[in-house]
């Protein structure tokens, strides 16, 4: 944890030497993010509801996840790029040294842009929060939480699938970026409006709907079941298997050499 | 004319190279339609009279962009530009004997051009098979479709010169972040990426319209499908060839403005 919270300091202070680029690149962060924004905002002037959602029910949603995976990128980053230290053969450096291979990728890369996007996560549950008649007790509040952390874990454990497919591959794979990018592009909505089998596949197999689409539910009332709450608990559980894939990855591991 | 087109060439042949790419994109977009046609779906329930456009109409300008989004995505820069106007390496490009912008721009419709052609057959073909109203269908009328080809090519080189413009642009300001930047996000979102432009207000519509972002995709892709007919056809199509000739004219003046006083610094 220690060395972990050195690598942080020394990116921070990296970053920090390039103030003009950074802040431009988190302005930017801000304005993709911002034209999402801009889509839902006009979809629901237009229609007001959408499956019985309101604009800023949607909001909610549209905030969690945006939170999650802003910060899911921004300190699980390395593992994107993960195919670059595979082709550069780094990876070899890096299992040479004592400490967890985790963590030393982990290390290896950190996006801080990311904050222009959780300025505006934050932001849209500054408004979300008291608009969207939700009646805020405890029990709601530890929901809310517990929607974060387990799409922070989620979107992780996407991270390291992808990096542990590297492996395989030695490319990384393209079509893989549909999960990440494409939860955070249609998970602006509650992904139950999507319709049955969309929900079943994001709840059985990449468990999207279990940290958005159900505590929601429980969060604006519903579903009245305590139950709800600590799904997104259940979510992390996608971590095993990537882990275990990455383990098995890290075993079968040929360097390419160079 | 002739080693432009034999420059076309080389660079379409060049994009074609690379397949598996392609076939990852297709996915891509595949998912991404669908997810963009069951979200549509969703509110076309929740309350059809709101709706601007017929749904199948809707699903022919959703299929479209995904088969033609490289075509059209304002926000996919040349890395190599940007760099041979940084790192000065742009020089050797001065030594030919062609004019810069006329080559520039060939490479960049030649790049989009070969990315779509890989991409768009596809999507359209097997969406073309997808039950009414979530697939793609036919133009109502010839003449819609001839419209539809036109403005589809005015529109790409409609992009192709708005990207210019950028490129150009980044002669004055040596840094291209913010500029390219700003220019993705604002384009994206007035060209109907985001949301297709009938969705936004009629207000805010009614000025959008008429600015270029309009002109590029939002144009052909609602020919197609009929939502633009009759006389508004003919305006829209002729709004499209006046943005593209003001937006080469600009382009091609700056260019000039541009290599007069073109400092290479080292490198």
């Amino acid at each position: 944890m220690k060395l972990y919270f050195h690598y942080f300091t020394i990116h921070l202070k990296t970053i920090m030497q390039y103030k003009a680029s950074f802040f431009l690149s988190t302005i930017g962060q801000f304005l993709v993010s911002f034209n999402v924004f801009l889509g839902v905002y006009f979809m629901l002037e237009r229609f007001h509801q959408v499956k019985g959602f309101t604009y800023s029910q949607c909001l909610l949603c549209f905030s969690t996840v945006l939170l999650s995976f802003s910060l899911a990128e921004c300190f699980f980053r390395g593992f994107d790029s993960f195919s670059f230290l595979i082709q550069k053969g780094e990876f070899d450096q890096i299992l040479v040294r004592p400490r967890s291979l985790i963590l030393q990728i982990l290390g290896s890369r950190m996006e801080f842009s990311r904050i222009g996007r959780m300025i505006q996560a934050i932001v849209i549950f500054g408004y979300a929060i008291p608009t969207s008649g939700v009646i805020w007790n405890l029990s709601k509040i530890f929901t809310l939480i517990f929607m974060i952390i387990g799409g922070v874990i989620t979107f992780a454990s996407l991270f390291l699938l992808y990096a542990s497919l590297c492996f395989f591959t030695v490319e990384s794979l393209e079509f893989m970026n549909i999960f990440t990018d494409g939860a955070r592009e249609y998970g602006k909505y509650p992904i139950g409006i999507y319709g049955k089998t969309v929900l079943r596949i994001c709840t059985y197999i990449v468990p999207f709907a279990l940290f958005q689409y159900y505590p929601f539910l429980y969060l604006i009332g519903q579903i009245q079941k305590p139950i709800f709450m600590i799904l997104p608990l259940l979510s992390c559980c996608f971590f095993l298997p990537c882990f275990l894939l990455w383990r098995f990855g890290v075993r079968r591991y040929q360097s390419t050499g160079s | 004319m002739k080693k432009y087109l034999s420059f076309f060439r080389m660079r379409f042949i060049h994009g074609l190279q690379y397949r598996s790419a392609a076939l990852a994109g297709v996915i891509t977009q595949f998912t991404w339609g669908f997810m963009e046609i069951l979200l549509f779906r969703a509110f076309y329930e929740a309350d059809p009279s709101a709706f601007p456009m017929e749904f199948s109409a809707l699903s022919c300008y959703i299929w479209l962009q995904q088969a033609f989004l490289a075509l059209y995505m304002t926000w996919f820069w040349e890395e190599d530009i940007f760099r041979s106007i940084r790192d000065g390496s742009i020089c050797y490009e001065l030594c030919r004997p062609l004019n810069l912008y006329n080559l520039w721009f060939t490479r960049t419709i030649a790049i989009r051009l070969s990315k779509a052609v890989l991409r768009c057959m596809p999507i359209l073909l097997v969406t073309a098979f997808f039950p009414k109203p979530y697939g793609m269908s036919l133009p109502p009328t010839p003449v819609a479709a001839g419209c539809f080809l036109v403005s589809m090519i005015l529109g790409t080189c409609l992009v192709a010169s708005f990207n210019m413009i950028i490129y150009i642009v980044s002669f004055f300001t040596i840094s291209d972040t913010g500029i390219r930047m700003v220019a993705s996000n604002l384009s994206e979102f007035l060209c109907g990426a985001v949301i297709p432009l009938p969705f936004l207000p009629d207000r805010w519509l009614s000025v959008i319209q008429f600015l270029p972002f309009a002109s590029m995709n939002n144009a052909p892709f609602r020919i197609y499908s009929g939502d633009i007919h009759g006389s508004e056809l003919i305006m829209v199509i002729g709004l499209q060839l006046f943005w593209l000739i003001v937006f080469l004219v600009i382009g091609k003046a700056m260019m000039h403005r541009a290599l007069k006083q073109v400092v290479v610094q080292g490198g």
